[in-house]
């Protein structure tokens, strides 16, 4: 498999945090979001081709749980809470 | 000073009578509960206390309950201890196991039973297992830390009864593990419940002190529900070991939260929940050393699952998620505990420099910092949980709250019945953010300085008169 260039990196980090945006919970939306940033930030020094590859893997599959989380999430909406 | 002898009686006999009516319409909880608590500690006593649900946080808020509205805001969620939100990489791990594999993972014959047995047998191994550094095969899935710590006393206690009957706990416990001891005390065993000391902790020297050549077992919780504390059980596994007691210990409030090794902490049985490590309620699991070997009755004979010891179906969807949320909480265990000590140290720093007389109950070093339990000194607790309506909070503590008795924890510590009335548990997990931890203590703070206006006490301590040496009543 080919190294993930630096701007596949970019995008799915995108991805992550447009997916992420979506949860109706806030609770939810605001851990995503602050998860996958402090996770791309904590592994931003990372060069091992091998580690890079796994990390964008898990990512990936990450991308498709939290579409699968929002969209369950959308089901059963509720109230929004006293801080939104 | 006559004047104002009189708007202090008037004001404190309102709440009172406001209080006698809500137990009125609830007459029968309410009686049960104060019998519960009533009950003296080291004496004999029969088994009154079963009338509490373990972590059954909201039976005692029925006074005031009210489903919201449709457009009404919700709340924010500041009840941790209590149960956690279910994390969203749980269920999604969960789901399957509930619509298309659906075998029971006992089935030995078809694919529907392998597919479930694997995963649940995953769910014991690379995740159960691993984050307490065990064997597979010590793990027993249960329906909860109340089942598992109720199989580990009772357990353990009868099947060695015949040369050994005597339990060592200790007054902090969470009523389920108490309760037990009392059934067997019932049965003729005797029970020592030892007293901790004023920040929370037991001491080792007592302890040491208290094991006798006939104890069977000791069980010390890791992490307290009420004030956070966490006890010393690496220590006390070395004493138990060295006396060849058995070392039993609740951990559902620590599990995941604190890193827990059994083989270096020298535990022979302890108890997990799911629902306090973001994973499904109703599943929880016991660890039972196999070397040396710890062996107990049963509790419940059947169809001989989980080595004989807990015979019934596994759900093999909670088990995957007991599993899940142990794998996320062993993988977030270092992110999470920074996150939920720089939040608390936020909490804690706010209130405590805008509010004065502010107690936090519980050693302040010895602990896990997500459980905050700060007692506002002249404020009635009750009154300030309900004044603070858009936080789910619970005062100290859950199941005695409606007996309008002071927790039995905060009592065990040696709490001024004022200032344990005046306590509140602040819970602070995974989910929360920097915003909530804000309104929270905002809130507070101005309700507290609302609530001590009103006062009397306040009033009176503001003009320096020392409360301890008033004489209220003549009985």
């Amino acid at each position: 498999m080919a190294a993930s260039t630096r701007s596949q990196v970019i995008s799915l980090y995108r991805t992550m945090l447009r997916e992420s945006s979506k949860f109706p919970s806030y609770n939810y939306r605001t851990y995503a979001i602050r998860r996958v940033r402090d996770a791309f930030r904590a592994n931003r020094k990372v060069e091992d081709p091998k580690a890079v590859a796994r990390l964008m893997e898990e990512g990936r599959q990450a991308v498709s749980l939290i579409q699968r989380q929002v969209s369950i999430g959308k089901m059963y909406e509720t109230q929004k809470i006293v801080v939104e | 000073m006559l004047s104002s002898g009189r708007t202090v009686s008037s004001r404190l006999l309102r709440p009172v009578t406001c209080l006698s009516l809500r137990l009125g319409s609830d007459g029968r909880a309410a009686s049960s509960l104060q019998k519960g608590t009533q009950q003296p500690r080291g004496g004999k006593k029969t088994a009154g206390l079963t009338a509490f649900g373990r972590k059954d946080e909201t039976s005692s808020k029925d006074m005031w309950k009210r489903e919201l509205e449709k457009d009404e805001l919700r709340p924010l969620y500041m009840d941790f201890q209590a149960t956690t939100p279910m994390d969203p990489r749980v269920l999604d791990a969960m789901l399957p196991y509930q619509v298309n594999y659906y075998g029971n993972p006992h089935s030995r014959t078809h694919a529907y039973g392998w597919e479930s047995e694997t995963a649940m047998e995953k769910a014991r191994k690379q995740q159960v297992a691993d984050l307490i550094g065990a064997d597979p095969r010590e793990i027993i899935f249960t329906s909860g830390a109340t089942e598992s710590n109720n199989m580990a006393i009772k357990g353990v206690a009868r099947f060695y009864q015949a040369k050994k009957r005597h339990v060592i706990t200790t007054q902090t416990e969470h009523k389920c593990v108490l309760d037990s001891c009392r059934v067997l005390e019932s049965e003729g065993f005797d029970v020592t419940y030892l007293p901790v000391q004023k920040n929370g902790l037991v001491d080792l020297e007592l302890l040491e002190a208290s094991i006798r050549p006939d104890t069977s077992l000791v069980s010390v919780m890791t992490v307290n529900n009420e004030i956070g504390v966490k006890q010393p059980i690496s220590e006390i596994g070395k004493i138990c070991r060295s006396k060849g007691v058995f070392l039993h210990t609740d951990g559902a409030q620590a599990i995941g939260k604190i890193p827990i090794n059994v083989s270096d902490w020298k535990i022979d049985l302890m108890s997990i929940s799911g629902h306090k490590i973001y994973g499904p309620k109703g599943v929880g699991a016991l660890y039972v050393r196999r070397r040396p070997r710890v062996r107990l009755e049963p509790l419940q004979n059947g169809g001989g699952q989980e080595r004989g010891l807990r015979s019934g179906t596994v759900p093999t969807p909670l088990a995957v998620g007991l599993g899940a949320a142990c794998s996320i909480a062993q993988q977030e265990l270092e992110y999470d505990h920074q996150r939920v000590s720089m939040l608390a140290n936020r909490l804690v720093q706010k209130i405590m420099s805008e509010i004065p007389d502010v107690i936090m109950n519980g050693d302040p070093y010895q602990r896990y910092p997500g459980c905050v339990n700060l007692s506002f000194a002249y404020v009635e607790g009750e009154s300030l949980l309900m004044a603070l309506k858009d936080v789910a909070l619970s005062s100290g503590s859950a199941c005695t709250s409606a007996s309008l008795e002071p927790s039995y924890v905060l009592r065990a510590i040696g709490a001024d019945e004022d200032l344990a009335h005046s306590s509140i548990r602040f819970g602070i997990g995974r989910f929360t953010t920097e915003e909530e931890v804000d309104y929270t203590a905002e809130k507070c703070i101005q309700q507290v300085q609302r609530l001590r206006e009103m006062s009397p006490l306040w009033e009176m301590v503001q003009e320096g008169i020392d409360l301890k040496s008033i004489k209220w009543t003549q009985h």
